[in-house]
């Protein structure tokens, strides 16, 4: 199955792809900026992830929260996220109201620093500072989404600071730190403008044009350092991490090719096969006949530039000590670099992926998104296409070609979650460790 | 000379809209009792299968809660024929996802899968729901896995303060006081044999509705219903009525000791109303002014006006019977005492006036405008009828959804706050530091104030 795809860009350079299906009436609206926490510069981390949230705080013709009560008034949902490559921003709505989502993109991509201000700014902070206490700190293992890049990635490299940010850094942030990163990133040949859903090709164009034509094209970005890194780690890099917890977690991370490229997706199908869904092989073997884990996944971050991660992510079972998850999990890996994966998991991880992807595609913002997504970092939006047929070339061969050369232990990182001293899961969680002490 | 400023750009006005219905759906009953719903859509080829089954966590024995959420779960963790790696290989192998469960009411069966893997699914799921085999391993490790959950719980403030509210709001002998899953001695007490009794007493075919959505006609489900779970015979079960009656009818306190935590997780509520209440329109759109949107009073206030949240909501969890209703938000420790006054403020303030005409309009043109985007996937569709079937909703209730809400007054809203909103009997759980929340809360004179630790077990 397809999804019909038309583009065109704008004289300022504003990339737009489109893709009708007038099943229902409505229709999707999706902004990617092509600028994530990796084009941060040192000492001014957490910017990207900050700047979403100013980009709700009104423009000049929007008031503060408006957009949201504008796009909520029109019967539409919203919302925002920062990655490391990325910052986006979407809306779906009636099909009715496909002018007015698009006019207030164009509204704050064009017109976002006539409304900032120090207060704005102040309060965005604060709310920033609450969301890292609420997702990462006060929040058990919370602080694997930046301590597993910091330890993947070398520290010269942009993916591996925090996405979040140090509190320092979001404490120093100025008006004018905040105008020159919007002038910078914010703008239109910066950007990919999606439209999925209920719309008539002809008004689209003519709405586009009319709200984002004259929005003038940028000064041109940094160009982000070179990305490049060797095929594996070079040794298993470890580290522990002791936290507020009940259970130890290790997250295993592999370096593995960066998404989009060929090897990519062997990459992905070893992820599937060893932990989507209930029928993989670390949940079969680590979860269900050896019980050494509650629970256990595998995927990998999707990152398109330089080198991605594929991450193991296992969760004692009670009683089982912290150095023993590690070295059960390593066991089975172990067997997987032995002896390869077989042509049943390769089947089984390849069925459950298509069916995902033919789900995924029900919805009119995922549409969109993918469209964003691969137009962003290929400049290609037909890839979305590609996929399925891309995933079902996989051969087992080239699953376990990437198995020999990416799960041994010259390429390994553990991330190794253990309960703290004097935290009420140490003795439940550490076993034989606690009792000799 | 100074150029002219640019001219104001005008925000664009809607244009006519086009017309939209909840997909139609069509009912049959088996001869065994069992009931079939089927929304045929079409637009890719998909198909969601949603058996649901009246063995909700209320049909729980006291003393053994958690059972039914065990049967659920081990329903795909092995039958007869196949154990339970098997199983999901045979499931996995189609591509379908399978996922089962219980919440307070039932249990949930679903599977979606390509349309031409669905007959395949189908006998899947039949298999699933006659012949488990409830191996005592299974059983053991399963009971393992939710000791294992409620061991992190402990650690999870935002779980934690779920559970516990709702066990603080309760009388003890009601269900509802206890985690829909069980607690750590209700499911060590469960053996195999009390597994295979409720089975056996509540997974009946008259207790049963399966929800067909998507790329598949009523025809084509009937004929795969009935091959699958046709000559399935047993005598219809009694139908459990919880009991939802408060714990007590004043305010009180809880906090449950974090030690150094950097925030609050905070919930305030009481008792709400069930979920076939006749004024569940009025409140729901209450409740969307007061903490159900994101431009609502509760997060305006919290989180844009004072930063003090990254975000905040209320919500009436809708049951059979009366559910919670609670405004949940996580703020900074040092401003516990103060966010928990805004939030006192506004509910107090939803009872005392009418809400503006634009306060209205947002709620229900929101609610109106998003109805179609709640459909898009076959999930949702079946979600939307497993609804129909749970709450026996009228089968016209998605076709006169957005006339209702636009019939909606400030006055109703009003009468609806001041009726289902209770300041007088909020109870207010602080998952947080003592230290640091206890003084401040108290110079709130709110209600008596509680410790207990992570356990939910009283230290003071």
């Amino acid at each position: 199955m397809r999804i019909p795809i038309e583009t065109f860009r704008l004289p300022n350079g504003l990339f737009v792809t489109l893709s009708e299906d007038h099943t229902a009436p409505i229709v999707a609206v999706n902004l990617w900026y092509h600028v994530g926490s990796a084009n941060e510069r040192p000492g001014r981390t957490g910017f990207a992830h900050l700047f979403e949230h100013m980009l709700f705080q009104g423009s000049e013709d929007v008031g503060a929260n408006e957009h949201f009560e504008l796009v909520q008034r029109a019967g539409g949902t919203l919302n925002g996220s920062t990655w490391l490559e990325r910052t986006n921003y979407f809306e779906t709505v009636p099909s009715n109201q496909l002018e007015l989502a698009l006019w207030l993109e164009a509204n704050r991509m064009g017109k976002l620093l006539p409304a900032m201000t120090q207060q704005k700014l102040d309060t965005q902070r604060d709310v920033v500072m609450n969301e890292r206490r609420w997702s990462m700190d006060n929040q058990p293992y919370g602080t694997w989404t930046e301590k597993l890049p910091a330890l993947c990635f070398p520290p010269e490299h942009p993916f591996h600071h925090s996405l979040m940010g140090s509190m320092a850094d979001l404490t120093a942030a100025s008006l004018d730190d905040v105008g020159q990163f919007f002038s910078t990133y914010y703008t239109p040949d910066n950007a990919v403008l999606s439209i999925a859903g209920d719309f008539e090709p002809a008004a689209a164009r003519r709405f586009v044009e009319t709200h984002f034509g004259r929005i003038p094209r940028g000064a041109g970005k940094p160009a982000l350092p070179d990305m490049s890194l060797p095929p594996v780690f070079g040794q298993w890099k470890r580290e522990v991490v002791p936290d507020d917890i009940m259970l130890p977690r290790l997250f295993l991370a592999f370096r593995s090719p960066a998404f989009g490229s060929e090897e990519y997706f062997a990459a992905s199908v070893c992820g599937a096969v060893l932990g989507l869904r209930n029928g993989s092989r670390l949940r079969r073997r680590l979860v269900r006949d050896r019980q050494i884990a509650a629970e256990a996944s595998a995927f990998t971050f999707d990152l398109s530039k330089g080198a991605d991660l594929l991450v193991v992510d296992a969760v004692a079972r009670p009683g089982v000590a912290a150095e023993q998850l590690e070295q059960e999990v390593a066991f089975e890996i172990d067997l997987v670099q032995r002896d390869g994966v077989d042509e049943v998991e390769v089947a089984r991880a390849k069925a459950v992926i298509n069916t995902m992807f033919v789900s995924s595609l029900q919805e009119a913002a995922e549409r969109a998104d993918r469209l964003s997504m691969f137009a962003t970092y290929f400049g290609e939006p037909s890839r979305v296409n590609d996929e399925p047929d891309r995933y079902q070339s996989v051969t087992t061969d080239d699953v376990n070609a990437f198995v020999r050369e990416r799960l041994g232990e010259d390429n390994r990182a553990s991330l190794l979650y253990v309960p703290r001293e004097n935290s009420p899961g140490e003795l439940v969680g550490a076993g034989a460790a606690a009792e000799e002490r | 000379m100074t150029a002219a400023a640019p001219p104001k750009s005008k925000r664009p006005a809607a244009g006519p809209r086009r017309e939209y219905h909840f997909p139609r759906f069509e009912r049959r009953k088996l001869e065994n009792g069992l009931e079939l719903i089927v929304a045929p859509v079409t637009k890719l080829p998909l198909v969601t299968v949603a058996v649901l089954v009246d063995a909700g966590a209320v049909c729980d024995a006291a003393g053994r809660e958690g059972t039914a959420q065990l049967v659920a779960k081990l329903l795909i963790e092995g039958t007869e024929k196949s154990d339970g790696g098997e199983l999901a290989d045979r499931f996995e192998q189609l591509g379908a996802s399978i996922d089962a469960h219980a919440d307070w009411d039932v249990a949930v069966i679903t599977v979606t899968a390509l349309a031409d893997r669905i007959p395949a699914a189908f006998d899947l799921l039949g298999e699933v729901l006659r012949t488990p085999a409830f191996r005592q391993r299974e059983v053991e490790r399963l009971k393992a896995e939710r000791q294992a959950e409620l061991l992190q719980l402990r650690t999870e403030p935002r779980g934690l303060a779920d559970e516990l509210f709702t066990r603080f709001l309760y009388t003890p002998a009601s269900r509802f006081a206890r985690p829909e899953g069980g607690d750590e001695a209700s499911v060590e007490a469960i053996e195999r044999e009390h597994i295979l009794t409720f089975y056996e007493a509540r997974y009946v075919p008259a207790a049963i509705t399966v929800i067909a959505a998507g790329d598949i006609t009523a025809a084509r489900a009937e004929e795969m219903t009935r091959r699958a779970l046709g000559d399935w015979s047993a005598p219809p079960a009694a139908r459990i009525v919880a009991d939802d009656l408060p714990a007590r009818r004043d305010r009180a306190v809880h906090i449950i000791a974090k030690t150094d935590a950097p925030q609050s997780e905070l919930r305030i509520g009481h008792v709400g109303i069930p979920r076939n209440h006749p004024d569940f329109f009025p409140v729901n759109v209450m409740n969307a002014v007061l903490g159900g949107l994101f431009n609502s009073r509760i997060n305006l206030n919290l989180r844009e006006a004072h930063g003090y949240t990254y975000g905040a909501f209320s919500a009436f969890e809708w049951r059979r019977q009366a559910g919670p209703f609670a405004v949940h938000t996580a703020v900074k420790s040092d401003v516990t005492d103060a966010a928990a006054r805004e939030i006192l403020g506004e509910i107090d303030r939803m009872r005392a006036v009418a809400i503006s005409p634009e306060e209205l309009s947002l709620a229900t043109s929101y609610l109106e405008g998003v109805f179609p985007i709640r459909f898009e996937t076959t999930t949702a569709i079946a979600s939307a009828l497993a609804s129909v079937a749970l709450h026996g909703l009228p089968d016209d209730y998605y076709d006169r959804y957005r006339d209702r809400v636009r019939a909606i007054t400030a006055e109703q809203i009003l009468e609806a706050a001041q009726r289902y909103l209770h300041p007088d009997a909020l109870q207010m759980v602080v998952v947080g530091d003592p230290a640091t929340v206890r003084a401040p809360l108290d110079g709130m004179h709110f209600g008596p104030i509680r410790l207990y630790d992570a356990l939910g077990r009283p230290t003071t």
